[in-house]
């Protein structure tokens, strides 16, 4: 079983369609990523799904970076 | 005084090629695109075969990892839009793109991401659902795609009226040039419906053909044995633009759009009026606004879908219009060998049609072995011909009893 942290890139490649090098810890969706408001709503969804979190709008608006998924992720699953 | 509306260019994606010339080239060769479906597991299905797109590369037209963001049948259009902007040599940074708009119609527009994103939900529930779905299968975003691609602010709408939406979408773009709207339109149509729940819905209706072991014979317009269409998929766009416009840009000018007619059969959902009227009055319209007399015509593109209704009541339609020329003048389905395009049709039909203007050269009717007795015309069966064509008309008729014809002449100045 991979790492919370590989899931969640292996998450932002699929959704984003980046290369794997790009998705540093530091890298920003928007900025760095090319992703536009609607593809980081679609990366909320599937981080939702994969590990079966709910994210509220409130706490999605301050994920902005691959580190603060990684984060996130890891602080409210199996909570 | 009416502005002039000349066509500067052309693009195409259809089931018998990547572009307009591969596509005309297989048309006036009597290829049929027609073939098993590969887009998803028709064995059980009455109807099995289908005209697909064949060897379409998305990346071609959208970033790669944006592919997914995009219905086919919004695609499609790029392709062809790609394709039909190249092909004309406007270069779109010198104008005003206020004055550059996009009229691209469709039928039923992204049903396979409807399909797709309504079986997410009923397996997931609405978390299922992309952010995406929305924008990627509305109708409008075809022509939506292709102004945020080239950066077009201009006039930009979808008409739709089922098999006549293409051609209502050209006739409308034309207008906005003769109003003053705009000084280039992007025009045509675009469809990709070859999915479960479009196979099934117009198979129920008894309207597609089910020569299953026959797939290159299935399409038989005017022939004694037809039993139905054909859906294809694709799309088919046209530059038209304001003559003085193309004029000072040196543009090379193909043809000119010179008459549009349009009307309602008020009759039936699907049917035609068993008189034509609705048909013969749109002709007789695009006639009148062209400044033609019937004899002026020499080619017709029929709508010729290979329904036993279609195919008699235009006939009979082209004979009340067109009196003793209906038997001197060519007609012929290009339907024979694309398919049906639905809302797409009347797109890749005015390319058709304008391209036989440019080359001299009729595409057929193939599958016309046995001509039904109620047809009676000259339908150029199976074999191409060879022939100056001055001016020609375009027929499109849709669900809804809808009805859209273009008259295309040979520019003159």
């Amino acid at each position: 079983m991979s790492s919370i942290a590989d899931q969640v890139k292996e998450i932002i490649k699929e959704q984003l369609g980046v290369e794997e090098e790009e998705i540093k810890p530091e890298a920003k969706f928007i900025e760095d990523l090319g992703a536009d408001s609607l593809d980081t709503v679609e990366l909320v969804m599937a981080m939702e799904e994969k590990f079966g979190i709910e994210i509220p709008d409130s706490d999605a608006e301050k994920i902005l970076t691959v580190q603060d998924a990684i984060n996130y992720v890891e602080s409210h699953i199996n909570k | 005084m009416k502005k002039r509306v000349v066509v500067t260019g052309y693009g195409m994606v259809s089931p018998i090629g990547l572009s307009a010339k591969e596509s005309y080239k297989n048309a006036i060769n009597g290829i049929s695109g027609i073939d098993k479906i590969t887009r998803f597991d028709a064995s059980n299905f009455e109807v099995q075969i289908a005209a697909e797109v064949k060897g379409f590369e998305p990346e071609k037209y959208v970033e790669k990892k944006e592919v997914k963001k995009y219905d086919l049948f919004s695609l499609y259009a790029l392709a062809a839009a790609q394709e039909a902007i190249e092909h004309s040599g406007l270069e779109l940074e010198k104008y005003n793109l206020f004055r550059c708009g996009v009229s691209v119609g469709s039928g039923i527009g992204g049903l396979g991401t409807i399909e797709k994103y309504d079986h997410a939900l009923l397996e997931r529930g609405y978390k299922g659902v992309s952010p995406f779905f929305i924008p990627t299968a509305v109708i409008n975003m075809a022509g939506g795609n292709i102004a945020i691609k080239y950066g077009f602010k201009g006039p930009n709408y979808a008409t739709v009226t089922a098999c006549a939406s293409a051609t209502h979408a050209i006739g409308f773009a034309a207008r906005n040039i003769m109003y003053g709207d705009a000084d280039v339109m992007v025009a045509g149509g675009c469809e990709s419906t070859i999915t479960p729940l479009a196979i099934a819905g117009f198979q129920n209706m008894k309207a597609l053909s089910t020569r299953n072991d026959e797939p290159q014979k299935a399409s038989r317009p005017f022939d004694k044995d037809r039993d139905g269409f054909i859906v294809g998929e694709g799309a088919g766009i046209l530059i038209l633009e304001e003559y003085e416009f193309a004029k000072r840009r040196n543009a090379n000018i193909i043809a000119e759009l010179v008459g549009f007619g349009m009307s309602d059969d008020g009759y039936h959902i699907t049917a035609p009026d068993p008189e034509g009227k609705g048909a013969i009055f749109a002709m007789q319209m695009a006639l009148n606004d062209a400044g033609l007399n019937p004899e002026d015509i020499d080619y017709i593109n029929a709508h010729g879908t290979s329904t036993y209704f279609n195919d008699k009541i235009e006939t009979l339609s082209i004979k009340s219009v067109f009196k003793d020329h209906a038997y001197k003048l060519a007609v012929s389905s290009t339907k024979s060998m694309t398919g049906h395009l639905l809302g797409a049709a009347g797109g890749v039909e005015a390319v058709f049609s304008v391209m036989t203007i440019e080359n001299s050269i009729i595409p057929p009717t193939i599958n016309l072995e046995h001509q039904d007795p109620e047809c009676d015309l000259f339908y150029v069966p199976n074999k191409s011909i060879e022939k100056k064509v001055n001016a020609v008309m375009s027929n499109s008729f849709g669900f809804g009893g809808a009805n859209a014809v273009l008259v295309f002449k040979k520019f003159n100045e």
